[in-house]
């Protein structure tokens, strides 16, 4: 288990590699939902307003 | 044919299709990273001159192929957009940029960090693969700082649009960078003269998890241009009827 972890002593250079990897796969999912999110929010707002004049 | 792809590009169209195909793409895409990585750390025998250090190739390829590609998507989005003026290929290029900035910077990140063992050095300033690739993040930034400063969408569409294609011109220069001049990057591995420089055991994860990603970014372009198109229509009917469903009172 160790020497798979290990990676031959390049371990850090390979986890570290994928694990950047996952965090930017992770950010774009976030960051795209969380903006569909606002913007969807942000709409209904405006609509409501109006339709309420 | 025609017919077909103008519906297709008819936002309130585009915005249903588009929700039922963004798990066609995220699912098998997932499933594909998974087996490739898997069998890219633990199955693929380690390289003769890199060692186990040549697995980064697993997650930097799969990084730097996307953030060429999505800048090929925005340049020609916002290029049949400037063209055509459909309205559809605005949202694709607006939506391309930050994704393809977050790839450039994985890219030149595990590069980096696969560039300190094999190299001796985290950064090469003059190298032109690294270089140029730096090159196409700020102009990544500097497409999404031009919209960002620009209130009015469609004025903003079309001076980013020409910014996106000026700035085309870096994508052959990366791509022939280790040809054209002495890089310390190393040449093509899959596609070169005399085929893959790589054995099917190592190849074969690295196929999957280009495709993969491919498949993820798809998901996520995806994504991102319904969020664009919800924002440019939000002043038509159909917007109101999805966000505002049959019977909710305004």
């Amino acid at each position: 288990m160790n020497d798979v972890l290990a990676m031959g002593g390049y371990g850090a250079y390979v986890w570290t590699s994928f694990g950047l990897t996952l965090g930017v796969l992770i950010i774009c999912m976030v960051q795209g939902r969380r903006r569909h999110a606002r913007v969807a929010s942000d709409v209904k707002i405006r609509i409501r307003a109006m339709e309420a004049e | 044919m025609w017919k077909w792809f103008h519906k297709l590009a008819s936002p309130p169209h585009f915005y249903a299709l588009s929700a039922k195909m963004i798990p066609w793409f995220f699912v098998p895409g997932i499933v594909l990273i998974a087996y490739g990585s898997w069998t890219g750390l633990f199955v693929a025998p380690a390289d003769y001159q890199q060692g186990d250090a040549f697995r980064i190739i697993y997650v930097h390829v799969p990084a730097a192929y996307l953030s060429m590609m999505a800048y090929m998507i925005m340049a020609i989005s916002a290029g049949i957009g400037l063209i055509w003026r459909i309205k559809l290929s605005h949202a694709v290029a607006a939506a391309a940029a930050p994704l393809g900035a977050w790839f450039t910077f994985l890219a030149l990140m595990t590069g980096s960090i696969w560039g300190r063992p094999m190299w001796g050095t985290w950064w090469e300033w003059g190298d032109p693969r690294l270089t140029s690739e730096l090159i196409m993040l700020f102009l990544y930034f500097g497409y999404m700082a031009l919209r960002a400063a620009i209130d009015d969408t469609g004025k903003a569409d079309k001076a980013s649009a020409v910014l996106a294609l000026v700035g085309a011109v870096n994508i052959p220069i990366i791509h022939f960078s280790v040809e054209w001049w002495s890089s310390l990057h190393q040449g093509a591995t899959i596609v070169r003269e005399g085929g893959p420089a790589m054995p099917p055991e190592m190849l074969i994860p690295l196929l999957a998890n280009i495709f993969g990603f491919t498949l993820v970014f798809g998901a996520l372009l995806l994504g991102r241009v319904r969020t664009e198109v919800l924002f440019r229509e939000r002043r038509k009917r159909w917007v109101r009827d999805v966000v505002l469903p049959a019977g909710a009172e305004a």
